[in-house]
């Protein structure tokens, strides 16, 4: 029972941090059509900006500082302006294919510029472990859950409760009626990379303690990401905070339970059943056809 | 003006096909080992056009096929079995499975088929690498012979190089003549607008079926000669990076050209080795020229000719491949 309930408490904390990839995700498709096919790369290159600050001798939590707003600026603003905005009006498939050749350009950077080997990377708090209801449970997952679920928070308040997160929903829902409606639309799709820039941020400098810091980590991170977005359900922020727990506690019941090597089967098949028979994803809602 | 385009086709066409025939002569083992898998890939490319580029449906499992196709190759030579009898193993094998493959594409669209098929390319590859009683586990299989054609040898790498070039020949010409019969027709019409074509009385379920196993199939023959070709076999490169590769191939030689895998292969084969000069940063020069070259060219590098080439009759080959054909089955 109280290996249950660790795996469950650790599954939660992994998952915390798939789903805020994922949301990052589900935001640019929402209100740009953008696959990001290098949103893995996304979330293991922050993580290299702390380790790079901190080789200056800054310290830990100003280099924190320094990879969010690089993160920003690059993954953010560069990414729209440089790859996105000239891609977007010739369809999702080439835009597709540039964000591929995006996530190889970030991985063999990281690669050569920085290491080819994996990194060890500061973890938050000490390594203690905390002990209720006679499980272990390390003090890292629990500050990885609590943080997340910050980000998640303050997120949704901002979304509902200002007025430009109303018009970011606004923007995701039908551009064409928000722009006639006077929101600002393209600014508001700029805030969503800004967002999803940060998320992915905040998701690397939370993973990477637990996985150490390699080039090669956007490969499988990214691949959690989809799926947590889409067995959540693709057009919905709640949807990839279900997906991105659900996959994280099951991932990690599979790799104790069944087996190591089949891992990341488990998260497939689920991924491949919820598109057959629940493409909509479990929380989100019928796309209207268009003909 | 139709008469001359048809003649600068029939030149274009008449001098590549010399220049590969001559190409080899000059080039050391590893060069002709290069263009050899630039044939190969191309035929798994050609493959992937019919489905995507043609037919529109996006599938990102076809490195899962050459997987399949290489991997029965292996398996089968090594113990005894004719090389030719391989064609219609894998052939047959990877159309089945491409046929069950695409039941989700009547169902789902575009990304959520990307992503049906990605999960299927990975739960394979994850086969290929733990199923070791079949094949090999992370060890492989070696020593696959090198088929011997009409009595003679084609172990030497310029040999086995033509061989594989004649199959591409035969591949492209059999994919010519299925692009120009109603087949290929009724899959451009299921691209382009699936309800009318449904209207006009094309059955789309079986033509999408149809498409991703033809798809499947050439990706199944990519894997025959990939076998013979490398000589080992092994999971790593049929991971989803192969698929995403060959996605690239068509979209960047441009998606529903006949000759754009042929130009995508090109650019995803011979491109990073001709940028090795730069050592370790040759693959970050090649992600660049890539993103650099479809923010510019979105329609790839088939319709940046067609567009230099074609120019005064843009309109007219425009309203031509836009118009959905009426002698739909």
């Amino acid at each position: 029972m109280s290996d249950i309930l660790q795996l469950f408490v650790a599954g939660l904390a992994t998952g915390a941090i798939y789903a805020l990839a994922a949301i990052g995700f589900t935001l640019l498709w929402q209100t740009s059509q953008t696959i990001n096919f290098a949103q893995g790369e996304f979330v293991m290159l922050p993580a290299f900006f702390v380790l790079a600050a901190l080789l200056y001798g800054v310290p830990f939590w100003l280099a924190v500082l320094i990879a969010l707003a690089l993160s920003v600026l690059i993954l953010g603003v560069l990414f729209k302006v440089l790859l996105v905005d000239p891609m977007i009006r010739h369809g999702v498939l080439p835009l597709v294919i540039a964000t591929i050749a995006l996530a190889l350009l970030l991985k063999e950077g990281v690669k050569e510029l920085y290491s080819a080997e994996a990194q060890a990377f500061p973890p938050f708090g000490a390594a203690v472990n905390v002990s209720f209801f006679g499980a272990t449970v390390a003090l890292q997952s629990l500050v990885v859950l609590g943080v997340a679920i910050a980000v998640v928070a303050s997120l949704q308040l901002f979304l509902n409760g200002t007025r430009t997160g109303r018009c970011m929903q606004a923007t995701a829902q039908n551009p064409n009626a928000a722009r006639t409606l006077g929101v600002p639309v393209d600014r508001m799709i700029l805030y969503t990379f800004l967002i999803n820039a940060a998320l992915v941020a905040i998701a690397s400098i939370l993973v990477t303690p637990i996985y150490l810091a390699k080039f090669s980590n956007g490969e499988w991170l990214g691949l959690y990401a989809f799926i947590a977005a889409i067995v959540g359900g693709f057009n919905q922020v709640r949807g990839a905070i279900v997906g991105g727990l659900l996959l994280g506690v099951v991932d990690n019941f599979a790799a104790a339970y069944l087996s190591a090597q089949y891992r990341l089967a488990i998260p497939l098949l689920i991924l491949i059943v919820v598109i057959l028979f629940r493409p909509q994803g479990l929380l989100g809602r019928i796309e209207e056809r268009t003909v | 003006m139709r008469r001359w385009t048809t003649l600068l086709n029939i030149g274009t066409l008449t001098l590549c096909a010399v220049f590969l025939i001559v190409l080899p002569f000059f080039l050391r083992p590893y060069g002709v080992y290069i263009l050899t898998l630039w044939a190969v890939m191309t035929v798994a490319a050609i493959g992937l056009n019919l489905t995507l580029g043609y037919a529109g449906q996006v599938s990102m499992a076809q490195a899962a096929f050459v997987g399949i196709g290489a991997y029965i190759t292996a398996l089968l030579t090594t113990h005894g079995w004719p090389f030719w009898s391989m064609y219609i193993l894998a052939g047959i094998a990877c159309f089945a499975i491409g046929w069950l493959l695409g039941y989700p594409a009547l169902r789902v669209q575009h990304h959520y088929l990307a992503f049906v098929t990605l999960a299927f390319n990975t739960l394979l590859f994850l086969a290929f690498r733990n199923e070791e009683w079949l094949t090999g586990g992370n060890y492989g299989v070696s020593n696959i012979p090198r088929p011997p054609v009409l009595g003679w040898t084609t172990d030497p790498p310029r040999s086995f190089y033509f061989f594989c070039l004649a199959n591409l020949g035969i591949v492209s010409v059999a994919t010519w003549w299925l692009l120009r019969s109603p087949w290929g027709r009724a899959f451009v019409a299921l691209r382009e607008n699936p309800i009318r074509a449904l209207s006009l009385g094309v059955d789309t379920r079986r033509y999408t079926l149809m498409a991703f196993a033809l798809g499947a199939a050439l990706g199944g023959i990519s894997g025959v000669l990939y076998a013979p070709l490398v000589q080992f076999v092994d999971p790593v490169p049929f991971s989803l990076a192969l698929s995403l590769n060959l996605l690239m191939m068509v979209v960047v030689g441009g998606s529903g050209y006949f000759f754009g895998p042929f130009l995508g292969a090109i650019v995803s084969v011979l491109l990073p080795e001709w940028l090795r000069f730069a050592e370790g940063y040759y693959l970050i020069g090649y992600a660049l020229l890539v993103m650099v070259l479809i923010v510019f060219y979105p329609s790839g590098l088939m319709g940046l000719a067609e567009r230099i080439i074609y120019r005064p009759q843009k309109t007219a080959a425009a309203s031509a491949t836009t118009a959905v054909p009426e002698t739909a089955p």
